[in-house]
């Protein structure tokens, strides 16, 4: 059928709110990111072209140490991978076998998911506490005065006690996908295995986390890619420090923006953020296809 | 679905040591899960001796109300509440608006690259905010918009954008294409059509979309943080920061404050606990 012109104006005019927003928003930042990181530029001025010069002083210079920051975030993803998902994933089977309480376990394991990072961040502060924290009260009455400690301003325990909320908080959001997943296998393929003599291992084993893949991946996705832009919490609870043992990525890009006016340098580690996130969702995908094959 | 059936054989068989140890442990975890909160909203009730060690984790013994008047009243949280509500408000109205018409567009109106539209708005979905932090700073500085409502509102819609669309185009999908018909042959044209027959129908969606918008922006803290920073337009998490930072030695009223922040979130759950966890779930499997 022919369509006449003010069809494809209509067209036109319901997609340009979406289109403006998204185009004026995401599409068109993500090129001025690509070109300002070429830039020396102190946000007054019209920025100078000095090609990868920032990318090459990112990886060499001491005092913005990038590679600190790095460690800690792929620290952070490992432990997210291999210690919040699995038991993330030990929560959506137990929770999926209907126990007494299923839908009360399910909203409260979520609800932290829902909660202002600020409130969380000021919250674990005060759990952090070392005079009148819960945690130093807590250790204090078990007799265990030695293990008191000023978490968040120790050096050797600040990265430690920071993850912890960050890990805390995202437990429930990966238990909700793993569990919404579960309920998805067809009862059948439940069933049949029971009838031949499955424990309920076996069948969480050999049917259950097959199955799930996909949400499996989706989750080892959002572990590695949030722990790499990881910033609210850090922010909140130690903003980086003490002297720079919790810097991520993120905290580096904003003290380096608004702290030191370095906004050629601060697009850098935007780009950078954004090409490591992408590569390692790439490599991810990667290995479960390859998983898939065998 | 009733639970007795479900119940039923569990109770027949006989209670293992195991199961008790996986009951336990989920009963731990959900102590764990709501202990933060349970603490903040009691703490917010005590006062000082109570809090620094007479009664530590128990419910308050005198009931301070006077915490939360004092973090009304000198910590500026009614304005910055309804700054909070004014910023989730207007990003909820353009989010749904550009988000339903969007998604109108590319699945019931036909024309070629209507999928590659699709696919394109769906790219949204993986950009994170370091993205355009750089650009949107200081093109908002350019136009003399920092500091300004729209200095949020325009960067939190664009960014639900994408799950909005997703949402949408899964609701959409479930009104009958013989409505449209219908109303075509009565001469609505689509215009007509979508104001007439997909928009109030699109209600469920509007539900959906809205929470999960809402959440976003309640409790955004990037953007909120380096956009503004004039006292009177600060949004709820960048004002009860800088709460925090006065008041580091009277955790009461601090505690009022994270708790009139949090009450809205944890009133919309109560009700809306399945509605919230779908729009969850919908983000993540399709995205």
């Amino acid at each position: 059928m022919k369509r006449p012109f003010s069809y494809k104006l209509n067209i036109f005019l319901f997609l340009l709110p979406a289109l403006i927003l998204f185009v004026g928003v995401l599409i068109a930042p993500i090129i001025m990111s690509g070109y300002y990181s070429l830039t020396e530029w102190n946000g007054l001025t019209t920025p100078q072209f000095i090609g990868l010069a920032n990318y090459q002083e990112l990886f060499t210079s001491k005092s913005i140490n990038i590679m600190r920051a790095l460690k800690n975030a792929m620290l952070l993803a490992l432990l997210s991978t291999f210690i919040q998902l699995p038991f993330a994933l030990w929560l959506a089977l137990k929770l999926s076998k209907k126990p007494r309480g299923e839908r009360v376990f399910l909203s409260v394991y979520f609800m932290p998911v829902l909660i202002s990072t600020v409130v969380i961040g000021q919250l674990w502060i005060k759990i952090y506490n070392p005079d009148y924290g819960v945690l130093n009260l807590l250790l204090r009455n078990l007799g265990l005065d030695n293990w008191t400690n000023i978490w968040l301003g120790d050096k050797k325990t600040a990265l430690w006690a920071a993850f912890v909320p960050i890990l805390w908080q995202y437990v429930g959001y990966h238990m909700l996908l793993m569990y919404a997943g579960i309920k998805g296998v067809p009862p059948e393929l439940n069933e049949a295995a029971m009838i031949d003599g499955c424990t309920e291992g076996q069948v969480n084993r050999f049917i259950i986390i097959p199955y799930i893949k996909p949400i499996l991946r989706v989750s080892v996705i959002f572990a590695v890619t949030g722990s790499l832009k990881s910033f609210d919490l850090i922010y909140v609870l130690t903003n980086g420090g003490p002297n720079h043992a919790t810097e991520v990525p993120s905290t580096l890009m904003i003290n380096l923006l608004f702290l030191r006016n370095r906004y050629g340098m601060g697009s850098t580690i935007a780009v950078m953020l954004i090409i490591l996130c992408f590569v390692f969702a790439i490599l991810i995908n990667m290995v479960f296809k390859e998983e898939k094959g065998r | 679905m009733s639970k007795k059936a479900y119940s039923a054989p569990d109770a027949k068989q006989p209670v293992s040591a195991g199961k008790i140890a996986v009951y336990v442990i989920l009963i731990l975890w959900a102590l764990i899960s709501i202990f933060p909160v349970y603490w903040m909203l009691t703490f917010s009730l005590k006062n000082n001796n109570e809090i620094f060690g007479e009664n530590v984790i128990g419910l308050p013994k005198y009931w301070v109300w006077e915490n939360y008047t004092r973090a009304m009243n000198t910590g500026n949280m009614p304005l910055y509440f309804l700054n909070s509500v004014i910023v989730a408000v207007s990003t909820i109205v353009i989010t749904l608006l550009a988000a339903v018409m969007a998604t109108y567009a590319i699945t019931r109106l036909d024309w070629k690259g209507r999928k590659s539209m699709n696919k394109f708005f769906m790219l949204g979905l993986t950009i994170p905010i370091h993205a355009s932090i750089v650009p949107l700073y200081t093109t908002l500085a350019k136009l003399k918009m920092l500091n300004s409502y729209f200095a949020l509102i325009i960067p939190y819609s664009a960014f639900s954008l994408a799950m909005g669309i997703l949402i949408s185009i899964g609701f959409m999908g479930d009104i009958p294409y013989d409505l449209d018909e219908a109303c075509f042959l009565d001469g609505c044209g689509v215009w007509g059509t979508f104001c007439r027959v997909i928009a109030p129908l699109m209600m469920p969606a509007v539900a959906t979309v809205g929470i999960y918008t809402f959440l976003q922006c309640w409790n955004e803290l990037m953007f909120a943080n380096v956009f503004i920073s004039k006292d009177s337009l600060k949004t709820l998490p960048v004002g009860v920061q800088a709460l925090s930072g006065q008041y580091t030695t009277d955790w009461g009223p601090i505690g009022a404050a994270l708790s009139i922040a949090t009450i809205p979130t944890l009133l919309v759950y109560v009700f809306l606990s399945k509605q919230i966890q779908d729009s969850f779930i919908a983000g993540a499997v399709k995205g």
